[in-house]
């Protein structure tokens, strides 16, 4: 078991990246021009980093899956994004958000990495308004701000309940000038489909067009992968339909580390399931819970009769109403971190408290406060939400509270980065929710945004350019008679044919739903030994079924959607026992990761750190064998380590 | 939310058509017990379980989707003659079975626009309103160096006027409806957006030329005034980005 080097600089935490930006390596404008970079996926931290590189004169080819990059899953984020601008006056500063991100990721994040996330944030306000980036404002003119779960300022920037368009729409208006101006190349409904290694480095990918089939090649002096997270292995979440972890566990397969793949975020917020043919579930932001206040009933009874439909919310006085979050933590209520409130949500239910037919569910009511602000207010705040719900469910929440439970939602792990964002693999980066890196157990709110755009227009550019600094030299390698390449594209394409060549009955989302529910029962919410163990294996027999049994229709030329999920849920497949493995050796509860040994008396989360004080990132060691962890120690130099404590103010 | 669930067996009639030039027709499929609770596309995945199941040799119904959450703009029906099916203010994902009743036939057909090929039975080609993004749809600026983003104040009315119009999803279905086969409401709402910002300002009139000499060069048709792509767009996108956009256009004719 080796020691990870993270390639933190030296200095004061606050001294590092400006000392890091000071001595890095540079590359000439002249030289850029000779240089190829790939980006892989164009959401807000690929297209953040195709754009501002292209920008910087390098030659950019970017690659999406969606017919165009606008349509990356960030669009769908809707509460806002988080930076240390103190406009409110109340308190934050650059060393809060920092804290905050810290704490709310239960410990198992790293520090100079979160410090210089907390540092560029402001930088990310000020670009994204000078692209016309509409944000809230307030009548004197200025940007508005909310608060959001796990901070006690107002520090988060939205654009309605839109923010994530708005943003990704902004990179994607700087991506589409670069694409005009000729600097980046764009491939749309193009899928990755595996790296390109020559001499130990990271040279290219493999490419499907999904349109024709075509498998093809393509070189660059590095690739960053900014390919999202990977929620979709539980079949049901917040994901896109299209969201996948190919493109990671393609690296991973080649030799990128893959960090904590077992911290999984279960939004508390999302719409509650309501049939079994359901493919995905909503999410219903985390800004509600500025104003929503979350409760079941008191009593049993009032519970059972919600559950059989006679009666409504609205018949059960206050004073019968459990406000559970504000009950068990005074100090945050109804804003305390996702993985806080996603596990009451579930202790209440599973106590038989669940206030809809399944029992699987809990309200979220804002008759408190369109009584406090009136009814304009919440529409304002919240209009679009609301209308979204009374879509979907049919129920109008200005009326009767809204029903939700929690979900898979956002993936802290992914691909093992160092401070330069580089993977294991040499040439290979990895941005936004693709990598592990600022999160730790449990991301809060706002942050992702943050994140992604953090990696994309300040970060990668620097860190990349370190790294091509003694690149120049290489020249650009025909993939049409390289070896390597010609190697890569017959790997892909014997892996395509021995999807087809399964010929097997059951459909590939059948399968996909069949793992989704092994997942969801023994790796979801509250995790054991058993449960794990029981995940591992059963995952495991479901993939063999999949290799014998699994049916695509169509052929491998041209379009053919049932290959593109096979290819994903092959995957998954691999990822989901990993995510149970990571699970299983992680004898101890930290945000999203909790494993119900490890509780204290209150059922909070119990933390190891004695023994887990680690990032745990997996090596692949070869189809159906054991993968080899390697540890990356977490020194917390500038950060007092406790229990996280959201009960009380001091 | 369960208690008005019940269950519908519906006629489907689907284009297809296997790419952009065969020659496309409707073929009829049954479905049955699809719940009102389901979503639209929830019943379009059954209907395709159900054909990959009786391995039928046309294959699944290809279409476009993504989000699933009426933001990506990736899903593209013209249900019942309407663009994103008969429900307002929402995309095709967003709608619900509970708009139909039992026993209903459906007619399911892509986006029909000149400006947006067909790839495969109800999957377009949308790359055009790309390129006429590309041409001017942004500010051009560069990343760094920017002011610090107070240094501007913006009148609140504004800035939400700008957020009206930056709420377009991209999806087509503007261009989809209009009879001109026009891209006029989706120019417009970036148009708009960014000329009422004063970062967007300064380039507003070339941004405007740029972008509507692309889109008349991909064949999109012109703006009659019907309100047609208005009342059909999903995020309810108003036509009087249109004359703003107009106002954009001639200024930068009249300079030159």
């Amino acid at each position: 078991m080796a020691q990870l080097d993270s390639k933190i600089p030296e200095g004061d935490l606050k001294d590092k990246w400006t000392n890091y930006k000071e001595h890095q390596h540079l590359v000439n404008p002249a030289n850029k021009r000779k240089i190829d970079i790939i980006v892989v996926g164009t959401g807000l931290a690929g297209a953040s980093a195709a754009a501002s590189l292209a920008e910087m004169g390098f030659k950019v080819k970017a690659f999406c899956y969606q017919d165009s990059p606008r349509r990356a899953h960030s669009i769908a984020a809707q509460g806002g994004i988080n930076a240390a601008k103190n406009y409110p006056n109340d308190g934050d500063s650059v060393y809060r958000l920092f804290y905050d991100t810290i704490k709310g990721g239960d410990y198992r994040a790293r520090e100079a990495n979160v410090y210089r996330l907390a540092e560029v944030s402001n930088l990310i306000i000020d670009q994204c308004v000078a692209q016309g980036v509409p944000f809230a404002r307030e009548y004197g003119g200025l940007l508005a701000n909310r608060s959001f779960g796990g901070a006690l300022v107002s520090r988060t920037f939205y654009a309605r309940g839109q923010t994530g368009q708005q943003l990704l729409l902004g990179a994607y208006s700087a991506l589409s000038r670069q694409i005009g101006l000729g600097n980046v190349e764009m491939h749309s409904r193009t899928e990755m489909m595996d790296l390109v290694m020559v001499d130990g480095r990271c040279r290219g990918i493999v490419t499907r067009d999904l349109l024709t089939g075509e498998i093809k090649s393509h070189f660059a002096h590095c690739v960053i992968l900014a390919t999202g997270g990977y929620g979709n292995v539980f079949f049901l979440s917040t994901n896109a339909m299209g969201s996948n972890g190919s493109a990671a566990m393609k690296a991973y397969r080649k030799g990128a580390y893959f960090a904590n793949p077992c911290m999984v975020q279960i939004h508390p917020t999302c719409i509650p399931q309501h049939g079994n043919y359901q493919s995905k579930l909503t999410l219903m932001s985390e800004s509600l819970r500025n104003d929503g206040r979350i409760w079941v009933p008191k009593k049993k009874e009032d519970a059972e009769k919600l559950q059989k439909g006679l009666i409504t919310a609205n018949d059960i006085p206050d004073e019968d109403r459990d406000f559970y979050l504000e009950r068990r933590y005074p100090a945050f209520g109804n804003l305390v971190p996702r993985d806080v409130a996603s596990r009451a949500a579930k202790e209440r239910c599973d106590a038989g408290f669940g206030v809809n037919n399944t029992g699987l569910a809990v309200f979220l009511d804002f008759k408190y406060a369109i009584q406090r602000l009136g009814k304009d207010v919440i529409e304002q705040r919240y209009g679009n939400l609301f209308q979204m719900y009374q879509k979907i469910t049919n129920d109008n929440p200005y009326e009767t509270p809204m029903m939700i439970y929690p979900a898979i939602h956002y993936t802290m792990g992914g691909l093992w980065v160092d401070y330069e964002l580089s993977t294991s693999i040499p040439g290979l980066f990895a941005a936004g929710e693709a990598n592990f890196s600022d999160h730790g157990a449990n991301r809060l709110g706002a942050s992702a945004l943050m994140q992604g755009l953090a990696d994309g227009y300040f970060v990668l550019p620097y860190t990349v350019q370190e790294y091509l600094a003694d690149q120049f030299n290489v020249p650009r390698m025909n993939p049409a008679e390289h070896e390597e390449f010609k190697k890569a594209e017959q790997d892909v394409k014997d892996w395509i044919d021995k999807l087809m060549n399964v010929k097997g009955k059951e459909s590939v989302d059948s399968i996909h739903k069949r793992l989704g529910h092994i997942m969801w029962e023994n790796v979801g919410m509250g995790r054991t030994k058993e449960s794990l163990e029981t995940a591992i294996k059963e995952i495991k027999e479901l993939r063999e079924e999949f290799w014998k049994n699994v049916f695509i229709p169509g052929s491998k030329d041209g379009l053919n959607v049932e290959l593109e999920k096979a290819n994903r849920v092959a995957d998954f497949l691999e990822l989901g026992e990993l995510i149970a493995r990571d699970a299983l050796h992680r004898e101890e509860s930290c945000g999203g990761h909790f494993r119900l040994e490890h509780q204290t008396e209150e059922g909070e989360a119990k933390r190891d750190d004695e023994h887990f004080m680690y990032v745990g990132a997996w090596e692949y060691k070869g189809y159906n064998q054991d993968p080899e962890l390697h540890k990356e120690d977490l020194n917390y130099q500038y950060i007092k380590v406790q229990q996280r404590n959201y009960k009380a103010g001091k | 939310m369960a208690e008005g669930h019940k269950s519908l067996n519906l006629t489907l009639r689907v284009w297809r058509q296997a790419n952009r030039q065969a020659k496309g027709e409707f073929k009829v499929y049954n479905v049955k017990d699809i719940s009102t609770e389901a979503s639209f596309l929830e019943m379009m995945d059954i209907l395709n379980e159900q054909l990959i199941n009786e391995q039928v040799p046309e294959g699944p119904v290809a279409f476009d989707h993504d989000c699933r959450e009426g933001i990506c703009g990736m899903c593209s029906l013209f249900i019942n003659g309407r663009a994103h099916g008969p429900d307002d203010d929402i995309t095709t994902c967003q709608l619900h079975m509970r708009k139909f009743n039992d026993g209903d036939t459906i007619t399911i057909e892509p986006w029909r626009s000149g400006g947006f090929p067909i790839i495969k039975d109800l999957m377009v080609d949308r790359t055009a309103y790309d390129k006429i993004m590309q041409a001017g749809g942004f500010v051009s600026v560069s990343t760094g160096g920017v002011p610090d983003a107070n240094a501007i104040p913006i009148s609140k009315v504004i800035a939400d006027e700008a957020m009206d119009a930056a709420a377009c999803i991209g999806c087509g279905a503007c261009a989809a409806t209009c009879k001109n086969g026009s891209a006029m409401l989706f120019v417009s709402a970036k148009v708009s957006q960014l000329a009422l910002l004063p970062q967007g300002k300064v380039e507003a009139a070339k941004r405007a030329k740029a972008m509507v000499k692309k889109m008349d060069e991909l064949g999109f048709g012109n703006c009659t005034n019907t309100g047609a792509c208005e009342l059909e767009c999903p995020k309810s996108v108003s036509i009087s980005h249109i004359a703003r956009l107009n106002r954009e256009f001639l200024k930068a004719n009249i300079k030159d």
